[in-house]
């Protein structure tokens, strides 16, 4: 193979090649200068379609077989349901079906729910997997056991492959709440309703083929039309397309450990004495239990000092509503829906707006919106000694999270990891980071349940905390303190294979993830 | 006959802690098998700790099964110190360093606003803070005694009820504790037990090691005074009420009537005996405003402080505890004027040519001490004292 390796500006070493197609070594944040146009799908013709407009098929599988499903070919789905999803595995108990081996399946993000997959992955109905790699899919594939490399991109960077045609959809496959049979569509209707569906909108543009799945129909129009018909090939109707009550996962429930609410709280005090948090100001917080909690201290210290937030990105859930709802926040930009108080605001609320990765994450676009947003509080799984994050691998070096919008929040003006300084044992804070997901110049502080670390490069909040009471410490520090309460830890040991790629917003390598050796 | 000890918990939500089986064996020497969610990461120095601790106790041929998911050192050794003296009758320690933070001592006065409760068998509750498997946590609050950081809070051990509390004794008071709380306490007697035990143990009279009886019983009610008096080293008598409540048949209500004879003796009983009144610890840990009521309520019925189940009751029950601004500044004025007065040999505490009662000093400086330890005051207030 032709494949050489290269360091990359994070300092990585990164193929140049991934399945069989060139790719572009990462070269530092905003250093990489996009060229061409667009990908465009075929020019389609009313007349092949139904002057009545009633796309509507019998069935899944032959909805998929009208659609051409053949050897080789991309599909792709989105995670409106979460752990609640059905349609990802009937897709594929369709093309097991129908003999149809080596796709490539392009989700949004999986969930746990998509551990069925495994199964087409081992016989060879699934080739290798483009999208988040949660538990048992991550271990599988950290395992060596996929037969292609897997390629891990954020929200925007989905977004991003998709229309700089870097990724061909031949089959999008878009679950909704409720639909027309002329394909219009939306996730805020139905007793599968799941709320936004901005995660199929470029999907839905540039996909050669669509498809709708509902199990409920409406005459036509469906309104709000999130999905619009025009877009779409054929429409069915399947008993339940989604179980609307899983799509409150565990990581989004308020929550009561001791430390993480001690992280939340110090994060909002941080946010208070630094000033990020005043009139006009706006937030995103995101699933996890700690950034909920930040949410609700952000409110207290709100609610005090009479301010109010111009907006608040979600993932929405009952507790930013009930801040909507309040008057604390005069606009949510909700990008996916946590819960089913989500789905009614969003349903019922104008001022609890639906957005798409293209109008909040794109990075090749004219601009977007995750650089206006104040402050971004984000997990991570490690971050190193340079601020440098991981959210993908864990410290064993198993892959078993998506990137989600993670990297496209770190263009925000204040960027705050809100983590423990370690988990079970596990260091948060490291030497170096077993696999770089966003570099440290986006990352300005560490907040743990130990203390606080400002990246030097900010040296405007190191000066307005100088004179609180908050524990400011050195990354260092931190790290030395995990490593004298947890030990210091031996390094994972991997084989050259190379399992998984991660991809920058810009849609070059930022790093490799290998295949865990002994596994 | 082949016998297998077990110690630790397992489970789905096990987190931080670990599960050991030991069976000693016949020359096959040591047989060692580890399912370990750290593997990865500390596989090498736990093997190595597991090793030489078999060895410490002389175990040469053994099948050791552990399933640890995250456990810490100081637990791990805690775990399989309790399964091998489960099977082997000796009283060797197997001791982890001591952190040399940890051996400060507190004071008679120090201040008991908060008391945090830690379940001393799981050390997931433990590690950043600070018993139903009781012979097991014996081993695991000694190891987290010496082995976790408390940054300065007094450590307190609530030991069993008596009898089998002393023999948690001789595990924890080697270890720099602060403090021993003895539950459901009901004579004097009990309390100079443990008194005299700790003395035993530490080898002289007089130790750092104090007292805070838990009266929870009616017969603890109507023995208070004598309990707060037993011994110089109690310094806080506290009460329990969910089995002082259930002791005189009646339920717990929000209202809290049924308790209130029970809480003024305590408060009256050790104020005489010039020690600190705590009150029972609030259930509900979602209801920040409902504590906030009942703080208030304790304060005023003239209790120093509560006890906490949750970190987050912590900083509620401070902020009502702790003087108010309004209140130090009232008191650096009469701290102020008693000062000068003493000073200039008058014997009468004036302001404005209004005289100030001694009890009222009295109160005045202790609230001034309680607001510089409580870091709401410099220690050299006086210096930029203006009146």
């Amino acid at each position: 193979m032709s494949n050489k390796m290269v360091k990359n500006a994070a300092g990585r070493m990164v193929p140049t090649e991934i399945n069989g197609r060139p790719v572009i070594p990462y070269t530092g944040v905003g250093k990489y200068h996009p060229q061409g146009n667009k990908h465009a799908p075929c020019i389609a013709s009313n007349i092949d379609y139904p002057a009545d407009g009633n796309k509507l098929l019998p069935s899944l599988k032959e909805a998929l077989v009208k659609c051409g499903l053949k050897d080789g070919m991309t599909i792709s789905t989105h995670h409106h349901f979460r752990e609640g999803d059905l349609l990802a595995n009937m897709i594929f108990d369709c093309a097991s079906e129908l003999g149809v081996k080596k796709l490539c399946w392009f989700p949004s993000a999986s969930f746990p729910c998509n551990a069925y997959l495994l199964k087409y992955l081992d016989d060879g109905t699934i080739s290798h997997i483009e999208g988040s790699m949660n538990g048992p899919l991550g271990r599988y594939c950290s395992e060596g056991k996929m037969k292609k490399t897997a390629v891990l991109r954020s929200h925007g960077g989905r977004h991003q492959a998709v229309q700089d045609g870097e990724v061909k959809i031949d089959i999008a496959i878009i679950g909704a709440g409720n639909a027309d049979t002329f394909g219009n569509a939306n996730g805020v209707n139905g007793p599968s309703a799941s709320g936004v569906l901005g995660f199929a909108l470029a999907d839905a543009q540039y996909a050669d083929k669509v498809i709708v799945v509902t199990d409920t129909l409406v005459p036509f129009p469906c309104i709000p039309w999130q999905i619009q018909g025009n877009y779409v090939d054929c429409t069915v109707k399947v008993d339940k397309v989604g179980i609307p009550e899983k799509i409150v996962s565990g990581t989004t429930q308020v929550t009561r450990s001791p430390d993480r609410l001690l992280i939340a709280e110090m994060t909002a005090r941080f946010c208070d004495v630094t000033g990020i948090i005043h009139e006009g100001f706006s937030f995103q917080a995101g699933a996890g239990g700690t950034a909920l909690s930040v949410g609700n201290y952000f409110g207290d210290i709100m609610r005090k000092k009479g301010i109010k937030a111009r907006f608040a990105r979600g993932g929405s859930n009952k507790y930013l509503v009930s801040m909507l709802e309040e008057g604390l926040v005069e606009y949510i930009l909700d990008g996916q829906t946590f819960d089913l108080d989500g789905v009614r605001s969003i349903r019922d609320n104008p001022n609890h707006v639906m957005t798409s990765p293209f109008s909040s994450y794109n990075y090749h676009s004219k601009g977007n919106f995750a650089g206006m947003v104040d402050v971004v509080i984000l997990g991570a799984t490690e971050v190193d000694l340079d601020f440098n994050a991981n959210v993908v691998t864990h410290s064993d070096g198993y892959l078993l999270h998506g990137i989600g919008g993670w990297q496209n929040c770190l263009f925000g003006k204040n960027v705050i990891l809100s983590i423990p300084l370690f988990r079970d044992r596990i260091p948060v804070v490291r030497d170096e980071v077993t696999t770089i997901c966003g570099p440290g110049e986006l990352i300005d502080v560490i907040i743990t349940e130990r203390g606080i670390a400002i990246n030097p490069l900010r040296t405007d909040l190191i000066e307005k905390v100088q004179h609180s009471d908050l524990p400011i410490k050195t990354i260092r520090q931190l790290k030395d303190e995990a490593e004298r309460i947890c030990g210091k830890p031996q390094k994972p040991v991997f084989t050259d294979k190379i399992i998984a790629a991660i991809k920058w917003v810009d849609g070059t390598i930022i790093d490799v993830v290998k295949q865990v050796a002994n596994s | 006959m082949v016998t297998t000890y077990t110690a630790g918990n397992k489970g789905d939500n096990i987190r931080s802690d670990c599960f050991i089986s030991l069976t000693l064996t016949t020359g096959k020497g040591i047989i060692i098998d580890i399912n370990s969610s750290v593997k990865a990461m500390y596989g090498e120095s736990n093997d190595a700790l597991f090793r030489d601790m078999l060895s410490f106790y002389g175990i040469e041929h053994a099948r050791l099964e552990i399933d640890d998911r995250g456990a810490l050192p100081f637990t791990l050794a805690a775990r399989l110190e309790a399964v091998i003296r489960k099977h082997i009758d000796t009283d060797k320690e197997y001791l982890l360093p001591l952190l040399p933070q940890n051996s400060y001592t507190t004071k008679r006065d120090t201040d008991r606003v908060t008391r945090l409760y830690l379940p001393g068998n799981n050390p997931k509750l433990m590690i950043n803070a600070g018993i139903y498997k009781k012979y097991e946590a014996r081993f695991l609050v000694r190891n987290a005694l010496r082995s976790v950081d408390f940054c300065g809070a007094e450590r307190m051990v609530r030991i069993n009820q008596l009898p089998a509390g002393l023999d948690d004794l001789n595990f924890i008071v080697p270890h720099h504790v602060n403090l021993i709380v003895i539950p459901k306490c009901e004579s004097a007697k009990q309390v100079l037990q443990v008194d005299e035990n700790i003395s035993e143990i530490l080898g002289h009279k007089g130790s750092e090691v104090y007292l805070m009886p838990i009266i929870e019983s009616a017969s603890g009610v109507m023995h208070a005074f004598e309990i707060a008096g037993a011994s110089e080293n109690v310094v806080a008598l506290a009460i329990g009420l969910e089995d002082y409540t259930a002791d005189i048949g009646v339920q717990r209500t929000a209202e809290e009537g049924e308790s209130n004879f029970a809480r003024c003796m305590v408060v009256n009983a050790a104020r005489a005996a010039g020690i600190q009144p705590i009150d029972s610890v609030f259930s509900d840990i979602d209801d920040m405003e409902a504590l906030a009521e009942n703080t208030r309520k304790s304060k005023s019925l003239g209790f120093a402080g509560m006890g906490c189940i949750h970190p987050r009751q912590v900083p509620v029950i401070n902020e009502i505890f702790l003087p108010t601004e309004t209140e130090i500044e009232k008191a650096k004025k009469i701290a102020f004027a008693y000062e000068m007065s003493e000073k200039e040999g008058i014997g009468v505490v004036t302001i404005e040519s209004k005289m100030i009662d001694p009890p009222v000093v009295k109160r005045a400086l202790r609230t001034i001490e309680q607001a510089i330890h409580a870091g709401k005051l410099s220690k050299n207030w006086r210096d930029t004292y203006e009146q």
